[in-house]
């Protein structure tokens, strides 16, 4: 058995230090939810781990003065619940998060590692696409910035670089009349896997959409980004056929596997089906508020 | 192997133990620290019946390293009860048998207690939900829930 090292840095400058110098052998270490059932499964056995959670730019939730967010890439489902304003400017986001496994998962899981995980289920990950967030990257060569639909490279791979870590991500400001949702298709009504995750945001300004972003999970080796979903929407007071035209175009991005959760032709369908919802949901809460 | 030093804090007191970096908190708490109320079921999260809060959140001790417990508050089932005082959850689940086997029990009164601090005044819907990620194989959970629901009833009215 090879020794396992763990350091918990506190500053990011060390994290990435100590991590491009120990190549593929390291694992970073967020809440561990997912790294601790790989080392234990034998999927994985790292050298070093590092643990990025005593750095504090890692944990902290901050609302920037542009009405926006940034949030550390270590931050747990349960703090960004507990934080007073987040869930209200992005509910879907918050719910998306909190979708993720148990309470106890949620304890310490992070919307950092669910994206850095690289799975196309990860339930965090469409919400987020479809906020339009940015995520901060730091490596050996510096800090770059992305955008979360470029982070997966497919199923348990991301684009990061060598020796780069996740830092956080930055949510923009809203505009009036916006909101967002998230609702996946699971055969339970708890714990389990999305079969399809659609997140949808959305401005709307008497009664009309004037901006929307919509994506999908679970249905594609990485998270989709539908931008013909998104057309369709702009525009319409979300009648049947601007939903319609929205959910067909769902259907038509999904490219998905054929697995005991549900077959192509249940995934295809249902990615339309959840859009129509999520859609509404996400239009009600944007005109609920101010 | 060279051996971790942690100092960390359990049930209130503070405690120093010697782990491997690749164990869990789970081995800590059955191994050095002699903490055997939590038990191991699944080993990835999945059955709760190892949990523990840190810093007052609910965790499976299965799902985190013992070194993380660095300088942060744990606090298991042994911590439950005051001295020879059972905490009401616990008094409850006897009375009312919210328990068969007992493996899980020492995860639903930590999940249960966590629950009550956040929430006093939970719906069923809220105690089905928040106890999601504790398994039981032989309760049907039913007399779990009423334990919880009469128990948060009963903690309101003191």
């Amino acid at each position: 058995m090879t020794e396992l090292r763990y350091l918990a840095p506190g500053t990011l400058d060390e994290a990435v230090g100590a991590f491009a110098k120990a190549g593929s052998a390291a694992r970073i270490l967020a809440g561990g939810t997912d790294l601790l059932v790989q080392m234990r499964s034998g999927a994985l056995k790292p050298g070093l781990i590092v643990d990025i959670k005593n750095i504090p730019e890692m944990t902290a939730i901050e609302q920037t003065a542009d009405g926006g967010f940034r949030i550390g890439a270590a931050v747990s489902g349960m703090a960004l619940a507990e934080q007073k304003t987040f869930g209200k400017v992005w509910p879907g986001v918050l719910e998306a998060v909190n979708l993720i496994g148990s309470k106890q998962v949620q304890g310490r899981a992070s919307a950092g590692g669910n994206l850095c995980n690289g799975s196309p289920a990860g339930d965090s990950v469409p919400a987020m696409v479809a906020a339009g967030a940015i995520v901060t990257v730091q490596g050996p060569d510096g800090r770059r910035e992305m955008k979360v639909e470029d982070v997966p490279a497919g199923p348990g791979r991301t684009n990061l670089k060598p020796g780069e870590i996740l830092v956080g991500f930055t949510l923009p400001p809203r505009p009036p009349g916006s909101s967002d949702a998230y609702l996946r298709m699971i055969p339970r009504t708890e714990m389990d896997i999305a079969v399809v995750g659609c997140g949808v945001s959305l401005t709307m300004k008497d009664g009309t959409v004037i901006a929307a972003r919509v994506s999908l999970g679970a249905v594609a080796p990485t998270v989709l980004l539908v931008e013909d979903a998104a057309k369709a929407l702009i525009g319409s007071k979300l009648d049947d056929a601007a939903l319609a035209k929205a959910a067909a175009a769902c259907s038509a991005a999904c490219r998905p596997i054929d697995d005991k959760r549900g077959t192509i032709a249940y995934r295809t369908k249902v990615a339309g089906v959840l859009l129509k919802r999520t859609a509404v949901i996400a239009a009600q809460r944007a005109t609920q508020k101010n | 192997m060279a051996k971790v030093h942690v100092t960390t804090s359990i049930n209130g007191e503070p405690m120093e133990f010697l782990c491997e970096p690749s164990d869990t908190m789970l081995d800590a708490l059955r191994g050095p620290l002699a903490l055997t109320g939590s038990k191991e079921g699944c080993a990835s999260g999945d059955c709760g019946a190892c949990s523990i809060t840190i810093d007052d959140r609910l965790v499976c001790s299965c799902l985190m390293l013992a070194v993380e417990s660095e300088g942060h508050e744990i606090r298991t089932i042994e911590g439950l009860a005051q001295g020879d005082r059972l905490h009401p959850l616990q008094q409850k689940f006897l009375e009312m048998a919210a328990l068969q086997c007992g493996i899980c029990t020492s995860g639903m009164l930590v999940a249960s207690d966590a629950l009550l601090k956040k929430n006093p005044d939970p719906t069923e819907e809220e105690v089905r939900f928040w106890l999601a990620g504790n398994l039981c194989r032989c309760t049907g959970y039913d007399k779990i829930v009423r334990a919880v629901m009469e128990t948060a009833a009963e903690m309101r009215a003191q």
